[in-house]
């Protein structure tokens, strides 16, 4: 597939002439970095020996479940577990009032707490947890626990969250009603920008929930250990925050709480905040004085939930004589469930992300998060901006179709400068959207098929732009957002510790590429120790698509520090100038003469016995970042990734069945440290996107049900996920345009490729139909009815 | 709840174990036996993670009761390598960057170890088919059904990818 690969090397030319304080702007030659390298820990997967969290089993292990809520709004006026607790085989039983300190993975909306206190918020809220010697056992005694609830009528859609609570607000004293979160800001002169539109998109969409379903289910395991300390064993993304709210909760010095991420297995946002079964493993572990264990099932999963938030969406986009977008203003109400988790940011992304990869001069959004009797929303790849993404892309498509221009052609023709500074303050230093548009076009065939092919076939564009990382930690500190350690051994090895988490994208396989390219041993004598909070340098976690940008430039820089000592070493031994040497393919070697040459473990002696024990750490911190307003740096980022996805589809005009037959997939990812690694998130996120578009539905009874709240269906089964025969196929296009500030060039890839998927499956939809929908899913029951109703 | 001891012939080997009449086959797998590399993504069929061979077949461990199994050969994801290293599907998973996140892919092996014992050169159909009940949530599949074929011998390899293990450092005899 490399032979696909684009380039974009025109984005070299921002590169030049800049003096950064990061590394990553001097590009080394590539013995290690841009080749199609195994990942770190792939064989390891491939023969079963990776240990997932609920693989691990200690002695004396307990396992806990927990009691959740049958009701989505209610009061607990008594709980009564003596039944329970006086089982055979029960140790311990916890309710709420035990952990009463509110948490959240956000500091500044702490409105959860570990299990329910006083009132349930929706159908499986946590009331209760049973320590017992087996997990059957546990079972049988969450049924013998009695909980006795005052009912209050339950809130389940926005327009319900809008009018004043019947019975009482879900959290009582939020001086909002059940509003969560309100944010309104405006850009440029509006009135002006719409004024000098010939061409205007107005419209209502919606986005529906959809969750991250990873195959793995959350697990946690606690685990007392001598001298009052305790690790938490757990199925987590963001080790970090997790051990500070832990702290927090349990009443703990932090130091005195160890968490471990064993090998993950699939997260996508789902695991990147502290859940229930965490501080339940805490305490009954604290309490009993042995180990628990805690594994959801799979409807548990369904319902501890944070996934994407529904949105209600109104757009409106102006076009001027020529297609270029003059002014671009939406309104936008978040469903946002239970509780806070991200919603803040997320409340915002539904607003800030959108300023890319069109210029435009004005901009406005209005955006507002409620809260519902329903499991809490949160971030899912490509958090907060992937809803308005697919209204903002569906009314581009409108308004250029109102000047008769060519979708592809309107996208090019706003696309943003290289080098730009966005209307709400974004710094852009690299963007290679435009070639990203040029590779798709190419590739797809666009020009022939476009308006060309016959009804009922169609293919259809959209573009995004996604963070490469956060430009502020979620508590705000002056500390490093990431931190790497390399230490040398003298046998030849490289251990690496970082805090960042592995979920699967990879970060353990990016640090062996960084160190085997940057002191030029093999790959395969780089040792990577991560997510464990005693033993590595503190990382902020795997959200954000923060992690190859941050914690790449911190390996980088810890790397470099031990590369000048082994140059050193390795000069005096030659009797060369270090800036002679190079160190690669395990050598030590001499530009000129490659007969010159010092095997790199030699080296490490070399250098060892020259400096003493060989260790180094290096960070990454972002510079000063973001608009000068109220909420200016949120969606500010060091660097911003790009998109473009072309789609076709074949729609059976008897039925209304979509088949998606193949999806384009351009992005820039400034550069791809490893191709083969970068195509497969980018055909990852295709993938989910199309999932979302085409079949997923995260829905709950409405309130006049006889179980309003309840999950339409908390199964794989019933909430369909594309299984080998259903997914189209992907054709990834890599363009890299060279960040000034990524390591050797690099931003993420890990969510912005999910972005515009969704939008071009739909414009495609238009373009072998003529029918525009607005409302996702897109199911063949709303593609027959609108074809009937267009006959 | 009645038990029994049971005789169960698990990659190659005769282990004898307790059960009770209603655990898994993947209970018994995981908890008693340690063998965890069948995964359990959802314990009632719909995900795959959880698939081993039995006599042959693609079986889900999560909805086979154990001492339904008495007597038969079973083929777990620690089964599948040997002395000899890594089986030709495990290796080809991990050369096409087949892996993710790696939850699905013991039970993805083997159901693609079990395709290519009975259809040694399956087209891309066959292929989609018999993977239809592994679910992979990470990949988008593209990858896996490049790694099927590579290991089927249909696809060659792409170039440029590294041999694994790496060679071991090189010893030099005048080193301390």
């Amino acid at each position: 597939m490399s032979d696909k690969k684009k380039r974009d090397q025109g984005g070299a030319d921002i590169v030049k002439g800049k003096a950064s304080p990061i590394h990553g702007v001097d590009l080394p030659g590539g013995d290690v970095i841009g080749r199609p390298l195994r990942k770190a820990d792939g064989l390891d997967k491939a023969t079963g020996l990776a240990l997932y969290t609920d693989d691990i089993q200690f002695p004396d292990m307990l396992h806990a479940k927990i009691l959740r809520s049958p009701l989505p709004h209610a009061r607990i006026k008594s709980i009564d577990y003596s039944e329970a607790l006086a089982m055979d085989g029960v140790v311990d039983v916890m309710v709420g009032s035990e952990l009463p300190i509110p948490y959240c993975v956000i500091p500044w909306t702490r409105d959860e707490t570990a299990l329910c206190t006083d009132k349930v918020r929706f159908i499986g809220d946590g009331v209760a947890a049973v320590a017992a010697v087996d997990e059957a056992t546990a079972i049988e005694a969450c049924k013998r626990i009695k909980v006795d609830y005052e009912a209050l009528k339950p809130i389940l859609t926005i327009e319900a969250a809008k009018q004043p609570p019947e019975d009482e607000a879900i959290h009582v004293g939020n001086r909002r009603g059940n509003q969560h979160k309100y944010v309104d800001l405006s850009f440029g002169d509006l009135d002006a920008g719409f004024r000098h539109s010939t061409s205007i998109a107005h419209d209502d969409y919606y986005f529906h929930g959809t969750t991250h379903a990873p195959i793995e289910p959350h697990c946690a395991i606690g685990k007392p250990e001598p001298g009052g300390q305790l690790c938490i064993i757990s199925a987590t993304q963001v080790p970090h925050y997790l051990q500070r709210e832990l702290a927090r909760v349990l009443g703990m010095a932090q130091q005195n709480i160890r968490v471990i991420q064993p090998a993950l297995g699939g997260a996508f946002g789902g695991k990147s905040e502290p859940f229930d079964l965490e501080f339940v493993v805490a305490h009954l572990a604290r309490k009993t004085g042995r180990p628990v264990k805690c594994l959801y099932t799979r409807e548990e999963v369904f319902y501890s939930h944070r996934g994407r938030h529904p949105m209600a969406m109104n757009f409106k986009v102006g076009l001027d004589d020529e297609g270029k977008i003059q002014a671009v203003r939406s309104k936008i109400d978040l469903d946002g469930g239970a509780y806070s988790s991200f919603g803040l940011v997320t409340t915002y992304y539904a607003g800030q992300l959108l300023t890319g990869p069109y210029d435009f001069a004005s901009y406005g959004f209005t955006s507002t998060r409620y809260y519902t009797n329903k499991p809490c929303c949160g971030p899912k790849r490509g958090h907060g901006s992937v809803q308005p993404r697919f209204a903002f892309e569906c009314a581009l498509d409108e308004a250029a179709a109102g000047l008769g221009l060519d979708p592809m052609t309107v996208r090019e023709r706003n696309t943003m400068p290289r080098v730009a500074t966005t209307v709400n303050g974004m710094r852009v230093q690299s963007n290679g959207f435009l070639a990203c548009l040029q590779a798709a076009r190419k590739a797809s065939g666009w020009d022939e098929k476009w308006g060309k092919l016959p009804r009922g076939r169609g293919i259809g564009v959209a573009g995004s732009m996604y963070i490469s990382g956060t430009n502020y930690p979620v508590y705000p500190n002056e500390m490093p957002q990431s931190g790497v350690t390399v230490q040398l051994d003298r046998s030849g090895r490289a251990l690496v510790l970082c805090g960042a988490s592995d979920i699967g994208q990879g970060s353990d396989s990016m640090f062996t590429y960084i160190v085997a390219e940057e002191l030029g041993i093999e790959p395969g004598h780089v040792r990577i120790v991560s997510s464990d909070t005693d033993l590595t340098p503190v990382d902020l976690g795997a959200y954000s698509s923060r992690i190859t940008f941050m914690a790449g430039n911190a390996c980088i820089d810890a790397c470099r520090r031990l590369r000048k000592l082994l140059l050193e070493a390795a000069a005096t031994a030659l009797g060369q100038s270090a800036k002679r040497l190079r160190l690669a393919g395990g050598y030590a070697v001499a530009v000129d003469d490659t007969a010159v040459s010092l095997p790199m473990q030699e080296v490490f002696r070399l250098a060892e016995a020259e400096n003493g024990t060989l260790s180094a750490s290096g960070w990454y911190n972002t510079p000063l970042l973001g608009g000068e307003y109220r909420g200016g740096t949120i969606g500010s980022s060091p660097a911003y990734s790009f998109t473009c996805h072309v789609a076709e589809v074949d729609i059976d005009l008897e039925t209304g069945e979509l088949r998606v037959p193949k999806v384009w997939v351009a992005h820039d990812c400034g550069r791809a440290l490893n191709p083969v690694i970068v195509e497969g998130q980018m055909e990852g996120s295709t993938y989910m996107g199309a999932a979302e578009l085409m079949m997923e539905d995260q829905d709950f009874y409405p309130a006049d049900h006889a179980a309003p709240g309840l999950h339409l269906g908390p199964s794989l089964l019933d909430y369909p996920i594309p299984t080998s025969s259903e997914v189209p196929e992907f054709e990834a296009l890599i363009i890299e345009s060279l960040d000034p500030e990524g390591p050797y060039g690099a931003k993420e890839a890990g969510e912005g490729p999910l972005h515009s998927t969704i939008p071009a499956i739909a414009n495609a939809i238009h373009d072998a139909v003529g029918i525009r929908l607005k409302t996702l899913p897109i199911t063949a029951a709303k593609i027959w009815r609108a074809l009937q109703e267009t006959h | 709840m009645a038990e029994s001891v049971l005789k169960l012939k698990i990659n190659g080997f005769v282990r004898r174990v307790a059960v009770s009449d209603q655990e898994t086959l993947l209970e018994v797998l995981r908890y008693t036996l340690g063998l965890t590399g069948s995964k359990q993504g959802c314990d009632k069929g719909d995900c795959g993670a959880c698939t081993v061979l039995v006599d042959g077949e693609p079986v889900l461990a999560c909805l086979s009761l154990a001492k339904r199994n008495a007597d038969k050969e079973i083929l777990t994801i620690e089964g599948l390598s040997g002395p000899e290293g890594p089986h030709a599907v495990q290796d080809a998973f991990d050369n096409a960057g087949a892996m993710q996140c790696g939850f699905c892919q013991p039970g993805m092996i083997l159901s693609a170890a079990a395709l290519l014992e009975r259809d040694p050169e399956p087209d891309d159909e066959a292929i989609r088919h018999a993977l239809s009940g592994n679910l992979c949530r990470c990949t988008g599949y593209t990858r896996i059904f490049t790694a099927v074929r590579q290991a089927a011998g249909i696809e060659a390899d792409r170039k440029g990818v590294d041999p694994r293990p790496a060679p071991a450092p090189p010893v030099d005899p005048k080193l301390p």
